[in-house]
């Protein structure tokens, strides 16, 4: 897809029949039916990394928009009309992500918007919302204290400090089974979103007394992990926390396999989850998670119902890893957001929004979203877990944690 | 630092710039010798690295039979470009423009294929690694770097060695005058062309080994491996090896002994060294 190609998801040539149909139907004064759409389409304008290095993530949240459009199209739509997703391809640039946010509100006149993945392009993004005074509901914003617009609404639920609260919580769930590291070896990608919250983790160990073996930043996009996995050898610490994103994490075990070295514990941020869980060295890797497709988080029909459509529609679009993880979920929860906004106020009002989400939060698969807190971040509802044979299991915190599952520590 | 992480980073180092060789030999040789600065080599390495995951990974196939059958198909594919090339008089500096294109072309068509998502090999010409003392050499690098040095004396020989070479040296320095001696340019080229393609695809395969796949990968191959190119002098094999050991060892030392961020300045801040103080090597 090229730049400022359009995609237009939700309305198929039966929809628009029902649409024009409906719309004859409320002209002669009569209602719509229940799962009926009628009346012109609810636009929502948004971009995606479809293209670009961001795109293998891009494509989940493309999957997702799809399903959650076609349930909520098939259900009734938004206030009675269909929902048309107009959809651009950003290519993983900021600086499109911004004239494309431009054009949605200005050319196309799009009713509400959605997000676009990852940090830099929604910071890009939130700034033309911010202009337009328009509400932004997005998924996978990584910097809270960067996002101090106040119609900007996060469905990444890290809470207003994640730098703080991620590394503790792996620290905390250590602690619980008595595996209290006394090194850490701290090894981060400079990837914003990842390499603040290393720079957390180097704070949080010096307050619980754990000696610092090693620090280290690589470059995003960093191939040769060979000399890095000799450091990290070397350093041979009892926690090995990894700012990674993506394939970080499976390339660094690699290397340390090559020089024939394996972690005692290991924590990886925002690991891609199907390379990590189904290689023999991933055994026990512990990562942050907002949602995966485990009891009690998928234990909900609208949860089970988005599981069983995600495989389905991963599985299509070619995607490797089917199952619905933390960027699905959040990507969900977000269309659960501005959908639960739009129906309680009957409204597309960017003001009448904002002010429901600020007042009431939202209920979506991930849990119950809050937004009262600095930035309009609520508490942090990110959760610890741990690849067990062969796949991953919530360890953290223990009321969440996957029944009969307990963190394994070292 | 301890010696054996010195000598384990070198080491890494070395497989690296083995690889820097590989990638930049069939792109020395376009430059040289066809004038044609080919980016689009950088999406046939990736297009040859993702049919090598295609046929390991789903059809079992073993990644040398994989290479065997990938290397004369893409010397094919480097003739037909080279065909057209000359069909269309492209020269060197829209050759940049065309060939990048080519690159994208070739990027939407792998996404298109096998998804924007990242692909892993999860196969191994030699599993485990060969105990030097206290360091460990990784038998996939070791086979990876011997190919890596074959390929490079093989070229540099027959360049310096052979009818053939020597008659594409005569056709480098007066096309005419050399024709007048019978020497076939327009086949030479096509023959070069191809040579670099299949050069592409044996890198490919060893970038399927070695690490991670994702289609906008090809870019961040890019900038490096240029480098090691110019570095090396257009047209040497032999300088392209060297410059590609030179700049392994420079980044894997920088991540060893300094900061793993600071890596990638290496190869820059050589290139920018040598055209300070050797211009008329580049």
């Amino acid at each position: 897809m090229g730049t400022g190609d359009c995609t237009a998801v939700g309305v198929t040539r039966r929809e628009a029949f029902a649409a024009g149909a409906g719309f004859a139907l409320a002209a002669a004064g009569i209602g719509t039916v229940a799962g009926q759409t009628a009346g012109a389409p609810v636009r929502v304008g948004g971009t995606l990394a479809l293209t670009g290095p961001l795109a293998q993530t891009g494509a989940i949240h493309k999957v997702v928009g799809e399903i959650f459009i076609e349930q909520t199209n098939q259900a009734g739509g938004m206030l009675g009309r269909p929902i048309e997703w107009v959809l651009l391809d950003d290519q993983s640039k900021p600086d499109l992500a911004r004239t494309f946010y431009e054009r949605l509100i200005t050319v196309d006149k799009v009713d509400l918007l959605m997000g676009p993945y990852a940090t830099a392009n929604i910071l890009s993004a939130m700034a033309v919302a911010q202009r337009f005074n328009k509400i932004l509901v997005h998924h996978t914003f990584g910097i809270p204290k960067l996002a101090n617009y106040d119609k900007h609404f996060p469905a990444w639920p890290l809470g207003p400090e994640p730098e703080k609260t991620m590394p503790a919580a792996v620290f905390d769930a250590l602690a619980s089974v008595g595996k209290t590291p006394k090194t850490v070896a701290i090894v981060t990608s400079k990837f914003p979103s990842v390499q603040f919250i290393a720079a957390g983790a180097r704070e949080i160990a010096k307050q619980r007394g754990v000696a610092e073996a090693l620090y280290l930043e690589f470059e995003f996009g960093n191939r040769d992990f060979g000399p890095i996995a000799a450091r990290v050898r070397e350093a041979d610490a009892d926690l090995l926390f990894v700012g990674a994103i993506g394939l970080v994490g499976s390339q660094l075990l690699e290397a340390l396999d090559q020089l024939n070295h394996a972690p005692k514990n290991h924590y990886y941020v925002y690991p891609t989850p199907g390379p990590l869980a189904s290689s023999p060295l991933g055994a026990n890797a512990l990562a942050a998670t907002a949602y995966e497709d485990l009891a009690p988080l998928n234990a909900s029909p609208v949860a089970m119902e988005f599981s069983k459509l995600f495989h389905a529609a991963a599985a299509k679009a070619n995607l490797p890893y089917v199952a619905p993880d933390t960027q699905a979920g959040t990507s969900y929860a977000a269309w659960q957001m501005l959908t639960e906004a739009v129906n309680a106020t009957k409204s597309l009002d960017d003001q009448a929004l904002a002010d429901y989400l600020k007042k009431n939060g939202a209920d979506t698969i991930v849990g119950k979203y809050r937004f009262d807190g600095p930035n309009n971040y609520g508490p942090d509802l990110m959760k610890v877990k741990q690849v067990q044979d062969a796949a991953w299991d919530i360890v953290w915190p223990k009321e969440l944690a996957t029944p009969g599952k307990t963190i394994l520590g070292k | 630092m301890s010696a054996t992480l010195f000598g384990q980073s070198v080491l890494s180092g070395l497989f690296s710039g083995c690889l820097y060789g590989l990638l930049g030999l069939g792109l020395t040789l376009s430059w040289r010798f066809l004038r044609i600065i080919n980016l689009a080599h950088f999406g046939l390495i990736f297009l040859a690295a993702y049919l090598t995951y295609h046929f390991v990974q789903s059809r079992g196939v073993s990644p040398l039979l994989a290479g065997a059958g990938l290397v004369p198909l893409f010397f094919g594919l480097g003739v037909a470009q080279q065909w057209l090339f000359i069909r269309f008089r492209v020269s060197e500096l829209p050759s940049v423009i065309v060939t990048f294109g080519l690159t994208i072309i070739i990027e939407a068509l792998i996404q298109w294929i096998w998804s924007a998502d990242f692909v892993r090999l999860e196969t191994h010409l030699v599993r485990g690694s060969l105990k030097i003392g206290s360091l460990l050499a990784p038998w996939d690098e070791l086979i990876m770097g011997g190919f890596a040095v074959a390929s490079c004396v093989a070229v540099w020989a027959y360049l310096n060695f052979t009818w053939a070479g020597k008659a594409l040296r005569a056709s480098l320095d007066d096309p005419d005058i050399a024709a007048a001696f019978g020497v076939p340019n327009r086949r030479l080229a096509l023959v070069v062309s191809g040579a670099a393609a299949a050069f592409a695809a044996m890198g490919g395969v060893f970038v399927a080994l070695l690490y991670t796949l994702t289609p906008s990968q090809i870019y961040s191959w890019l900038g490096v491996v240029i480098a090691v190119v110019l570095l090396g002098g257009l047209g040497r094999p032999l300088g392209v090896l060297a410059a590609g050991l030179l700049v392994g060892v420079a980044e894997a030392v920088t991540m060893a002994l300094v900061e793993p961020a600071w890596a990638p300045i290496a190869p820059f801040s050589l290139l920018i060294a040598v055209l300070v103080l050797w211009p008329e090597r580049i």
